[in-house]
């Protein structure tokens, strides 16, 4: 078993192929490093408190939350309390990499789900499906360019943010959602897939207007799972295997 | 060490925690039953679709074209790289053209 995990993540064809499929996601995510490194220090972290954030917590949207707090002045243990709000649906995200992951060893694990970003599980799960098993040297090959890219433009954003071209007008600010859309749409063979897209939608929709960001998209997940547990002995038959 | 590094910290050990906290929870069941299964397989597309309604409903003409593109273009054509170009392409098109 050791052996076998030892040959998996050595094989290099792997960590290339890693490489190749993320390249859409640190092109989609490129802006948002640099913008998240411009705004720390606008909001008057240092450049290396900007880093350690990049560096430490590599979660973008949960970044945003935390920086726009510290300009605002609001107590600690509320920034903190925000970044794990908006950092909750990784639980999610732990629990089904978890499964695909469960034959690596214990430090190649905790360095796995230390890099489980939004775009990380989500390629991780892509690769499932086609894949089965997923391999260290892939993940890793997958991840760690997304990661040591975020890190750098995060210091670069903040050492030269003032230099940001117009993002409205590049069409920059609207990137991830494409890009996540792309995903969703990946996913579409899978069972349930069209109610739990409709559910999630609609439920995070509302808890937008109603509870507000970020605990829309725990809510809105939250709908769509379920609703697919719910679904799931009617149409056994048809559940794929995994 | 400032209060600010003190922050970050914690938010990075938070972070992590649930990032292995899913997992340590489920690993503690021999058989994952069938509606875990099913709910588990759910999650991207649940999570996912979350981080895209919110934007479409807050946006524009641009974005709402943009995104009924990539719906299009990765049903039609496949892939992630087509889809992302060619939805890109008609947002940038439309906030030049509706001056948005």
């Amino acid at each position: 078993m050791t052996a076998d995990i030892a040959k998996e993540s050595a094989r290099p064809r792997d960590f290339a192929q890693g490489v190749r499929d993320s390249v859409p996601v640190v092109v989609a995510a490129l802006p948002f490093g640099f913008l998240f490194g411009a705004l720390a220090v606008e909001n008057g972290l240092t450049v290396f408190e900007a880093v350690l954030m990049s560096a430490t917590v590599f979660a973008g949207a949960s970044q945003m939350v935390g920086i726009d707090l510290f300009g605002q002045k609001v107590a600690p243990w509320l920034i903190v309390l925000s970044i794990l709000a908006v950092n909750f649906r990784h639980v999610l995200y732990s629990a089904t990499t978890g499964r695909r992951i469960a034959h690596w060893g214990p430090v190649q694990r905790l360095l796995g789900f230390f890099l489980l970003a939004d775009p990380v599980f989500a390629e991780a799960e892509r690769r499932s499906e086609t894949h089965g098993r997923i391999t260290f040297g892939w993940y890793m090959g997958a991840a760690l360019p997304l990661y040591l890219c975020w890190v750098v433009e995060g210091w670069l954003g903040a050492l030269f943010g003032n230099l940001l071209p117009d993002a409205h007008a590049l069409g920059i600010d609207f990137l991830l959602p494409i890009y996540f859309l792309g995903l969703v749409m990946s996913f579409r063979r899978r069972s349930f897939w069209l109610p739990v897209v409709l559910m999630s939608a609609a439920v995070s929709m509302l808890a937008y207007s109603t509870v507000g960001s970020p605990w829309h998209v725990s809510i809105g997940a939250i709908a769509g799972v379920a609703l697919a547990a719910v679904m799931a002995p009617n149409a056994r038959g048809r559940e794929e295997g995994s | 060490m400032s209060t600010t590094v003190w922050i970050i910290l914690a938010g990075a050990v938070l972070t992590f925690l649930t990032r292995i906290g899913g997992h340590m929870v489920l690993s503690r069941f021999e058989r994952i039953h069938p509606r875990v299964e099913a709910g588990l397989n759910a999650v991207p597309a649940a999570v996912l679709t979350t981080l895209v309604a919110p934007a479409a409903m807050n946006g524009g003409i641009p974005e709402i074209a943009a995104l009924a593109t990539g719906i299009i273009v990765s049903i039609v054509a496949g892939g992630m790289m087509p889809m992302f170009l060619s939805a890109a392409a008609v947002l940038i098109l439309l906030r030049h053209l509706t001056g948005q």
